[in-house]
């Protein structure tokens, strides 16, 4: 009996579906506040897409929802739900920030990026690690436990800035601002050859390391020995462990992969944008990390469409709450929600009817 | 020193307590009975803001607990519909809800009323202010007792009364009663439920909806009964706090209120910590007072303090066997 969609329905269709209705479910909140719907998505696009800084502000966000989103599939992959991921790349500033703070006063930028790089995902999966070992070792739910640490990292955070990273003739609670060395190059030549211009937009080349680390996602999920025993795990835990699949590794890789690619993120905003770690600079790209996995299908290129779209959201939402004062930015955070419910929980309310229509004869 | 056990610092450990007890009660009809739900943020939001929206329009403490109520239950229905009817993942429908509840809160608050999200200030009589309790005055004077009744358990707010008689009866209705024999039955085995002819769906619903009225009364507890108006994002992951302390507790009644109590306290110690010294332990980050109620449940969790075991069906939707 065939069980399956076929692929175009399954990654195209469906999600198609359900973003058609969380954002006819968003309309009607556009309505309910007494604007116009049309109106409200024309402008919302046309701040996202209309001119060369609204979209190097989209590709801005879009890179660090990228990373999010990479991260929360990984997890899911291996049937683990990681909703730490905000807390992940929180930590994960502390690699970037220290990485700068060490040395932009003796090194150039493209011997410190590298570093960088390398030290978010050190922290972002360090963070992962007790969850992920937890559950792996001792059965604690990984769902609760990285809530837990979300709660946990900003308590840390707070304290590091407040107590220890702060200059002591500051008051805002962030480091020092980091010198040219600690920052990275924009991309403005990209846009240049569109014949356009970046403006103000703080676009730039952590966009390439998310496109690399989608790519070796998906080598790593489809064409490793690694990423086969993780989807073996993932879809049925018992066939698995008697494959001689070791349980206990399996998870702890899967968990310290997504809290890498989680941390990575922090790479975007922190040396990308504002040369400083600062409070709350994730400021909840790790959520929307879960809208941008389920919404992608937990696919690389999926994820990119998704995250490009979030990134949308994000910028256009903000363009969107100067024309219509009455939408504030907090509509995004209604849409994403909606789009969770729509694709992520209530996915299963569609299949039977898409089922019905595209695989006949059959039962 | 002192502060650590001064009666200001119990009583506001009561009111700290009191929405975190609410919702975790909430938490513990829904998980026993097999619904895992980590949207009591949400249910208690939007149930803040409905409080504080009616109330300020009715002028009556009692249309905003009717909204509250309201709202949370029609949350609580989204979630049971994903989780019981659709069989869609318990964990990401409750993430969902708080997404929706956050944004839509803020959103709406900001264009109704265009006070940044807040919602009007409320008068006294618009809100479940304090009560005096009878006698109060008149057993002040008793030393020790005294004090303890009239500040410490006197001059609440009607719902915090309401939160905590609701421990005891919930042990009540969950050990004594059929509804609640059968509310654990489908947390734990719901084919032999199922078997006996008694419907799985029905009784995880009912479950669901009493966690939704619970988590109104939390949210209206928070904007019309301690605050005079709901606040942009006012429960501040107290939620989650609930969350921690329903684990902590192992979902049972007594201890789901002792964990509140202890998070209610350091959450209490926390505020008047700033820059005082403990004795031995010398001055403690504030920061890790207020990181310590998710801490201890994380050692709890990983089977250091006991063992925190689940509902045996949770987080899974019952399949009609065919």
């Amino acid at each position: 009996m065939n069980n399956e969609l076929p692929k175009w329905v399954d990654y195209g269709l469906m999600p198609l579906i359900n973003l058609t209705i969380a954002f006819a479910v968003a309309g009607l909140v556009v309505l309910l506040v007494g604007e116009n719907p049309f109106e409200a998505a024309y402008l919302l696009v046309r701040g996202a897409f209309g001119f060369g800084e609204g979209i190097g502000f989209t590709l801005f966000y879009a890179t660090n929802f990228i990373f999010t989103g990479l991260a929360v599939a990984v997890a899911i992959h291996c049937g683990l739900f990681n909703i730490g991921c905000e807390g992940q790349a929180y930590i994960g500033g502390l690699g970037v920030a220290f990485a700068c703070l060490a040395f932009d006063a003796y090194l150039p930028w493209y011997v410190i990026f590298p570093m960088a790089v390398i030290g978010a995902a050190i922290f972002g999966a360090a963070w992962a690690f007790i969850p992920a070992w937890l559950q792996a070792t001792r059965g604690s739910h990984v769902v609760i436990t990285t809530i837990m640490f979300n709660f946990i990292s900003s308590a840390v955070m707070v304290y590091l800035l407040v107590e220890v990273l702060k200059p002591a003739a500051s008051m805002a609670p962030e480091t020092r601002t980091f010198t040219d060395a600690g920052r990275l190059p924009k991309l403005d030549w990209l846009m240049e050859m569109f014949g356009s211009s970046l403006g103000g937009a703080p676009f730039n080349i952590s966009f390439f390391v998310a496109l690399v680390a989608c790519y070796l996602v998906w080598l790593l999920i489809w064409r490793t020995k690694l990423g086969y025993e993780l989807r073996t795990m993932g879809t049925n835990p018992e066939a698995a462990i008697y494959a001689g699949i070791p349980q206990t590794r399996t998870i702890v890789i899967a968990m310290l992969i997504s809290g890498g690619l989680a941390g990575m993120m922090a790479l975007n905003p922190i040396m990308g944008d504002q040369a400083r770690l600062n409070i709350d600079f994730p400021a909840g790209a790790g959520f929307v990390g879960i809208a941008v996995a389920l919404m992608g299908r937990n696919h690389p290129v999926g994820i990119i469409f998704a995250a490009i779209l979030f990134g949308m959201l994000y910028q256009g939402g903000a363009e969107l709450s100067f024309d219509m004062p009455s939408i504030s930015r907090d509509m995004i955070v209604v849409i994403q929600g909606l789009v969770i419910l729509f694709a992520g929980a209530l996915e299963h309310v569609f299949r039977p009817t898409l089922m019905r229509i595209f695989v006949r004869g059959d039962n | 020193m002192e502060f650590l056990i001064s009666l200001q610092t119990l009583d506001s450990t009561v009111r700290l307590s009191t929405p975190l007890l609410l919702a975790a009660l909430a938490g513990l009809y829904s998980e026993r009975s097999g619904v895992f739900d980590i949207g009591l943020e949400g249910k208690m939001l939007g149930a803040a803001f409905a409080a504080g929206a009616a109330a300020a329009v009715w002028h009556s403490a009692w249309a905003g607990l009717a909204a509250g109520i309201g709202v949370s239950v029609l949350l609580a229905l989204v979630h049971g519909f994903a989780s019981i009817t659709a069989k869609g993942n318990q964990i990401v429908s409750g993430v969902a809800i708080n997404f929706v509840a956050a944004g839509l809160t803020a959103l709406l608050g900001q264009s109704w009323f265009s006070q940044g999200g807040r919602t009007p200030q409320l008068k006294m009589e618009e809100r479940f202010g304090e009560i005096t309790l009878p006698g109060s005055q008149m057993l002040a004077d008793i030393p020790l007792l005294g004090p303890v009744y009239s500040e410490l358990i006197s001059g609440h707010s009607l719902l915090a009364y309401v939160a905590f008689l609701a421990v005891p009866f919930t042990w009540w209705v969950l050990f004594r009663t059929r509804f609640g024999l059968r509310l654990r039955a489908v947390g734990e085995n719901p084919a032999a439920v199922d078997t006996a002819g008694i419907s799985v769906v029905w009784a995880r619903y009912r479950a669901v909806i009493v966690c939704g009225i619970l988590c109104g009364i939390a949210g209206t507890y928070l904007s019309i009964g301690v605050s005079a108006g709901f606040v942009k994002d006012m429960t501040a992951g107290k939620g989650f706090i609930a969350l921690a302390a329903l684990i902590f507790a192992k979902w049972k009644p007594i201890n789901v209120m002792l964990a509140c109590l202890l998070f209610g306290y350091l959450e209490a110690v926390g505020i008047r910590m700033q820059g005082r010294e403990l004795p031995l332990i010398g001055e403690v980050p504030v920061q890790f007072i207020q990181a310590l109620p998710y801490i201890l449940t994380v050692i709890l969790l990983a089977g250091f303090i006991g063992k925190a075991i689940p509902p045996k069906a949770g987080g899974v939707a019952y399949v009609k066997e065919r």
